[in-house]
């Protein structure tokens, strides 16, 4: 069902256990150095968090694995092909088997529900209208919104519409997903539904999910394996529990949401009673 | 020293954006054939830029060819010419005043509403969902966009004219006593096919020109409220100075 | 969502309008419209000067457009301009002896040719030469002419006047 492009970036490996590697990643925008020698592997078929201060760079981590941006220097690796050294061409062959939400849906405005997930199985392929409807009714059944089909995103509440999304992200039926922020702005009610989604996904499909937040909650119960960035590296990696015993400063800050620590309370300015003096 | 140097990055910055709006136009030219594929998309576009700009530019129209009769008709009875009302009408209206004022509107109605749109679908992230979704959205939204107002702003000149020249007629010989048979006669003397086409070629490179700049705006502005704003204002101011330096540059050309 | 039908419609109503306005203007307002459709045939004149006559000009007969310029040469033999006129084919009665005068319509008006009937049998046919004729009024030369007119009159009053002081100082 996916227009023919370079075999060899279409197909599925499964050699190895790492969907997502970067290697030594350096990156900065202007002088500001956002990742210096950043290293980690995401495991196929698992739920991976990614956590950090805001500023850390984990949008700019996810655009440097999607190919929007490239690296500085260093190696990003999907499935084990380089993603920078790919033709426009080839790394939009290789984001059909990436579905990615967006922190508040994009859904296309001027379309119905029903057309955003029908939107890439049109433009991909050449399948029959009933078809199509079966895909798009299906994939919104599993997300629970079939009865909004006909609604213009501008209906929606910010729930539904990243419920939407997903929808949409699932409609090429991609072997990742990636959800930038997607408890961000939230109730808990639509929170929860999100988590169980993303779980569902995951379990019922077999995709890999990463899940870049900082809502360290949500993902306690979900991912099976979490990674904190600061510094433009790794602070720290493992499960959950690994990272609550954790005994990096950062890490204890961020996982216990702490107001001072290095990452200070005070943005950096001179001493207090001197400015006051002055 | 330093207004030299000022000056010098002003002068870079310009460079540099020439050359990224040529990029860009480039990019966007390269996808015409593959967006004329789906001419639904176009449709559309046409529909958006030209018939929702329809009334304002025949209003427009109507009632600067009114003006013109009325300031025409004031001039030319100073001389004792009035006759001559519908052939200066016609040519200032059909070689400047209509790809301009027409250029100048379609800037302002449907060059800001491409702007602010793609705007808006950059900052909230449509055009990087369409990336993502392996769409290339030069193809998918820009494209078929500037092809729409690159079709639509000839077809309003032509449009504007007539009204134009209609409104003439209506103050001139309806309102003012000019002879009928005199203000059609020497109209048709002495306007020429050429000079229609004059008005239409500006028509079209306007069109092309106040198109560009709205997608190239829209599309990389910066993706806040206030960015997409800001896109808007330049996108107006740009396209009319742009409209009035190729204007002086194509009288020149093609007088 | 506004529906496609219509966009369609009214998109197809917005482009059949502007081809409406593109129509009228080329028709209505340009000289166009004097062009001849179905027969017709050729003939040309020589003048002097045409003064600002161009092609498509109109070529009448007692006011009634009969033809229009088709073009407007130099003929380096001759040093003349050769102005060729295209009649409709319907007004084949035209005299060989016809004056072709270029005319003015109106002080700013555009140029026209107007033929005067002569009185001869024979009519003019394609590729045929209309002899008489009329050269432009050059606003300029009336000018220069009156100006030469009115100066010699001053010029010899002048002399006169300018003739007697100067004897009367030899007296």
């Amino acid at each position: 069902m996916i227009q023919p492009f370079s075999e060899n970036v279409l197909s599925s490996r499964q050699q190895t256990q790492w969907i997502v590697e970067l290697r030594d990643v350096h990156y900065s925008i202007g002088n500001r150095e956002i990742f210096s020698g950043l290293t980690l592997t995401i495991p196929r078929g698992r739920i991976t968090a990614i956590m950090g201060p805001s500023g850390t760079g984990k949008t700019t981590l996810l655009r440097l694995i999607t190919g929007q941006i490239k690296p500085d220097s260093g190696q990003v690796l999907f499935d084990g092909i380089d993603v920078s050294n790919l033709s426009l061409r080839e790394l939009y062959a290789l984001r059909l088997r990436m579905g990615m939400l967006f922190q508040n849906g994009a859904l296309l405005t001027d379309m119905t529900v029903f057309e955003n997930v029908a939107f890439p199985l049109r433009e991909h392929t050449k399948l029959p209208h009933s078809l199509i409807r079966h895909i798009v009714l299906t994939k919104l059944q599993a997300v629970g919104l079939r009865g909004a089909a006909q609604l213009m995103p501008a209906e929606l509440s910010g729930g539904m519409a990243r419920r939407v999304a997903l929808a949409r992200a699932m409609a090429t039926d991609p072997d990742v997903l990636i959800y930038d922020e997607p408890f961000t702005g939230l109730d808990p009610i639509s929170m929860g539904m999100i988590v169980r989604l993303v779980r569902q996904m995951n379990n019922a499909l077999g995709i890999t999910s990463i899940v870049v937040s900082h809502d360290v909650e949500e993902l306690a119960a979900l991912a099976d394996m979490s990674f904190i960035l600061a510094g433009g590296k790794v602070a720290a990696q493992g499960t959950f529990n690994e990272l609550k015993g954790h005994d990096s400063q950062i890490v204890h800050q961020f996982m216990n949401g702490l107001a001072d620590g290095p990452v200070a309370f005070h943005y950096p300015a001179p001493e207090y009673f001197e400015q006051l003096l002055a | 020293m330093k207004l030299l140097r000022e000056l010098g990055d002003n002068l870079r910055s310009f460079v540099v954006t020439v050359g990224a709006v040529s990029l860009f136009f480039g990019r966007v030219l390269g996808q015409i054939p593959r967006a004329m594929l789906r001419p639904r998309f176009v449709i559309e576009q046409i529909f958006n830029a030209g018939a929702l700009s329809l009334v304002i530019i025949m209003t427009c129209g109507l009632f600067v060819g009114m003006v013109l009769g009325l300031q025409g008709y004031d001039l030319l009875q100073r001389f004792g010419s009035e006759d001559a009302l519908g052939t200066g009408a016609a040519l200032a209206l059909i070689k400047e005043l209509g790809p301009v004022v027409t250029a100048l509107l379609f800037a302002g109605r449907a060059g800001t509403a491409l702007a602010s749109e793609i705007g808006l679908m950059r900052a909230t992230d449509q055009l990087a969902a369409m990336e993502m979704m392996a769409v290339d959205p030069i193809r998918r939204v820009v494209a078929p966009r500037f092809i729409g107002g690159v079709i639509a702003m000839p077809l309003l000149t032509v449009i504007f004219v007539s009204i134009g020249i209609f409104g003439v007629q209506l103050i001139g010989v309806q309102q003012l006593g000019v002879d009928a048979a005199a203000f059609w006669s020497q109209m048709r003397s002495s306007v020429g096919v050429d000079d229609v086409m004059e008005g239409v070629i500006k028509g079209c490179v306007f069109g092309v020109a106040c198109s560009l700049v709205a997608v190239y705006e829209g599309y990389t502005a910066v993706p806040t409220a206030e960015g997409v704003g800001r896109a808007t204002t330049r996108t107006v101011v740009t396209s009319a100075v742009l409209t009035l330096i190729l204007d002086y540059m194509l009288t020149a050309l093609m007088l | 969502m506004r529906s496609t039908r219509t966009v369609e419609l009214s998109t197809g109503l917005f482009v059949l309008l502007g081809f409406a306005a593109l129509f009228f203007l080329v028709t209505q307002i340009t000289n166009r419209e004097l062009s001849i459709n179905g027969n017709s045939y050729e003939v040309y004149a020589h003048f002097e000067n045409i003064g600002s006559l161009k092609p498509g000009a109109a070529v009448s007969i007692a006011g009634v457009t009969v033809g229009r310029v088709e073009s407007i040469a130099f003929d380096q033999n001759v040093y003349k301009a050769v102005v060729r006129m295209r009649i409709n084919s319907q007004y084949n009665k035209i005299p060989v002896d016809s004056d072709a005068s270029i005319m003015t319509s109106g002080l700013l008006g555009g140029q026209y040719i107007g033929l005067t009937i002569g009185g001869a049998e024979e009519y003019l046919g394609n590729g045929d030469r209309i002899e008489f004729v009329q050269d432009a009024l050059v606003l300029e030369n009336l000018i220069n002419q009156m100006v030469a007119t009115f100066s010699r009159r001053g010029e010899d009053s002048e002399q006169k006047s300018s003739e007697a002081p100067e004897a009367q100082e030899t007296k």
